[in-house]
């Protein structure tokens, strides 16, 4: 039962990773007894699970994940919105206005119009029916104010760091507040521009670099020479 | 093809170019140089020069194009007015739509497209340049943008043409030979899967030539596959040491 | 839509498939039956009809003179279209041709072209300014699958009973005289189509078997015994070993057709 790549060793669609009693895990399948790659990622041996860490992907709706979308169509009873997923999600109107939907006397652009940002969680989804997103939440409905941007989703995870210490020290050092979508979207708002356009190009760069050693010591020194000479001009 | 020339190689056995029968032009692959598209790569193969991008997986429009159990692959090769010798009228020929359908179909074979019922993926061909073998040179690319998109697929395709110039069996017709030589066999492989997914072929061969064609053709697929994976990962190039 | 076989069929046919047998009692490399008519519009300068099994298909040439093309100025001028009626399919719809039609026309092209069927420079008037142009309309009147195998034998046999006008130059001036002179015929491509069903191939597949196939392959076959022209279609794969074991057989088949058919 050999394998032939290495963990984290990198590998592209059809390379052989594993031969035998494997079992194919995520961005892998299994043909012939044999585990192939089934997309670009990091190999990683989990038992006998083989699975490839994506270095590209898109996102995959999944219940109970937040995310940010567009609305990019007002329907009879609801809104399409955009997840940057392969499926536009549904808001019922019911679910934003939360009383019945009254057709006759409601309209809908003036609640969400196209074009506009909301922050929504998925609350059903199984691939034969669009998914559905809910506002019911505190946190959640239409965006006001702030910059948005759009990464792989498979690095939503590096953004975050481990427990979360990579988001927490853009916070703290951009003094801006960050809403990470798990479809790739995010949402800063902070004090002023130029705090947003920090964290927005440390966000980039952990997108570019987010599979080298000592990221997050890097990020701060960016972020703070970065401050250093905004004050300088200052 | 006609068969006027018979001096597409020398007395030393070799082509036009200089390249011995069995050996590609140079080729260079550069994957994910256009922002917009969810997955692109650029090829040049000799002259040739040719952008693919992919858009998608999406919704399907219009609608009722799509299938409840597949995602649908849309592909158009189309040539840039400018990418030949004498104009070509930007609206699509009945060559583009035939290469457009076997381009389509040498790269479904490679895609999980069951994984995603209802949407669709396009496969966007711009020919800039051209030089012989710009079908095979688009499957390459298209199959590496496809990659970039992160699209799940099988394996890649590589794609390239044998064919006989003068009495030769050569590899990787350049525009001239394609001209005027004797037959052109393009072929497109799923090297792991040892899977042919394009044949087409023109001119006239007999069995024994046109075994040793496809043969030639399929170690072409194979060297281009290695360059295929190595640009593929050269958008990666920092990830080489991983954090714990 | 009547034309969809049910899923029961269809797992029907790959599984005698993959025993060597076809539902029809066909081997796997037997053609169904295959009836020629020429001569059947009489307008056009040369016509024919072939019924593939239920497969129909009409083929009508026309002659007109016309300009060489500049690289071969020698040469006639051959144009190929095919056209699905959609009296012959409910899957046919009305309209400018599709990628379908094209690739139907433009592969029974290559066969008649690549094979150098036609002896063009016989259907040079003038070199570099007048010629010869040969039109061949495929018709496709029933489709019970296999297209282009009835549509190129449909095409060939347009072709030999195609009558080119007699002419006389007058003062630089074309004349049309009385009487005809058939088009010269040199070469007998036949094309054999393969679909790949269970990791197998057929020979001729009819509709049901085309929408259980996972990939098909045309290849022509000049009565020299050479390969002029390979179309792969579908969007399944065949192994390097299939495409070789299938030239051999399309030789076979593409010999046993033209003795049965005396051409």
């Amino acid at each position: 039962m050999p394998t032939y790549f290495e963990r984290r060793q990198i590998v592209t669609p059809g390379d052989l990773i594993a031969e035998g009693d494997y079992v194919a895990g995520e961005n892998t399948y299994k043909e012939n007894n044999k585990i192939y790659a089934s997309r670009i990622g990091l190999v990683e041996y989990e038992n006998k699970k083989v699975n490839v860490v994506a270095l590209r992907a898109f996102y995959i709706p999944r219940v109970g994940d937040t995310v940010i979308g567009t609305v990019v169509e007002i329907g009879f009873n609801g809104w399409m919105v955009d997840i940057s997923a392969p499926y536009q999600a549904i808001l019922r109107a019911s679910n934003v206005l939360s009383r019945p939907f009254r057709p006759q006397k409601d309209d809908l652009s003036q609640v969400l119009d196209v074009g506009d940002l909301v922050v929504a969680k998925i609350v059903s989804y199984d691939r034969t029916r669009n998914p559905q997103l809910s506002v019911g939440e505190p946190g959640l409905g239409k965006v006001t104010r702030g910059q948005i941007m759009k990464i792989t989703p498979t690095k939503i995870p590096r953004v975050i760091g481990r427990k979360g210490s990579m988001i927490s020290m853009i916070k703290q050092e951009t003094g801006c507040h960050i809403l990470l979508g798990l479809n790739g979207v995010i949402l800063i708002t902070g004090k002023s521009l130029e705090d947003e356009r920090l964290a927005m190009m440390a966000i980039r760069k952990i997108e570019e670099e987010s599979h080298t050693r000592g990221l997050t010591d890097r990020i701060t020194q960016m972020i703070r020479e970065e401050k250093g000479k905004k004050g300088g001009e200052k | 093809m006609s068969q006027k020339n018979n001096k597409l190689i020398d007395k030393k056995g070799l082509r036009l170019d200089g390249r011995k029968p069995d050996e590609l032009r140079p080729i260079k692959i550069e994957v994910g140089i256009l922002s917009n598209a969810d997955g692109s790569a650029y090829i040049e193969q000799g002259k040739n020069k040719i952008l693919a991008a992919i858009y998608g997986p999406k919704e399907v429009h219009p609608k009722h194009l799509a299938l409840p159990d597949r995602m649908i692959l849309r592909c158009r090769y189309h040539m840039a007015p400018f990418s030949v010798q004498e104009r070509k009228s930007p609206a699509p020929s009945r060559r583009e739509i035939e290469l457009s359908k076997v381009i389509r179909e040498a790269l479904e074979p490679a895609i999980f497209l069951e994984y995603y019922p209802r949407t669709s993926i396009d496969v966007f061909v711009e020919v800039l340049q051209a030089d012989g073998g710009t079908r095979c040179a688009s499957i390459t690319a298209a199959a590496l943008a496809l990659a970039d998109a992160g699209i799940p697929m099988k394996d890649l395709v590589a794609a390239c043409a044998a064919g006989k110039v003068d009495d030769t069996i050569v590899l990787d017709l350049m525009d001239t030979e394609d001209k005027i030589g004797k037959a052109d066999v393009p072929v497109a492989l799923m090297p792991n899967l040892n899977a042919i997914t394009l044949l087409q072929m023109d001119g006239i061969l007999s069995l024994e030539e046109f075994e040793k064609a496809v043969n030639l053709a399929l170690e072409g697929c194979r060297k281009i596959y290695a360059m295929q994976k190595e640009a593929l990962k050269a958008k990666y190039v920092n990830v080489k040491e991983v954090e714990e | 839509m009547s034309s969809m076989t049910t899923r029961v069929k269809q797992k029907q046919i790959a599984q005698l498939i993959a025993k060597g047998k076809r539902l029809d009692g066909r081997t796997l490399t037997e053609y169904r039956e295959i009836n020629v008519e020429q001569g059947i519009i009489e307008r056009a300068e040369g016509s024919a009809r072939v019924l593939l099994g239920k497969t129909e298909v009409m083929v009508g040439t026309k002659i007109e003179i016309g300009q060489p093309f500049s690289d071969t100025p020698n040469e006639g001028v051959l144009t190929v279209n095919a056209e699905l009626v959609p009296l012959a399919s409910p899957t046919f719809e009305p309209g400018p041709p599709d990628e379908n039609s094209i690739e139907l026309a433009r592969v029974v092209d290559r066969g008649i072209r690549e094979s150098k069927a036609i002896d063009f420079e016989k259907l040079c008037i003038e070199p570099g300014k007048k010629v010869f142009v040969v039109f061949i309309d495929i018709y496709v009147l029933n489709h019970d699958g296999n297209l282009i195998d009835a549509s190129a034998l449909a095409a060939l046999a347009a072709l030999l009973n195609t009558k080119m006008p007699n002419y006389e130059i007058e003062d630089g001036e074309v004349k049309i005289k009385s009487g005809y002179t058939p088009l010269p015929i040199k070469k007998y491509p036949i094309t054999v189509t393969f679909a790949k069903i269970n990791d197998k191939l057929v020979v001729d597949p009819w509709l049901e078997e085309e929408q259980v196939m996972e990939a098909r392959l045309s290849m022509t076959i000049s009565n020299d015994g050479n390969i002029c022209a390979i179309q792969k279609g579908g969007s399944g794969y065949f192994a390097p070993k299939q495409v070789l074991e299938a030239a051999k057989i399309a030789k076979e088949k593409g010999e046993e057709i033209r003795k049965k058919l005396n051409w």
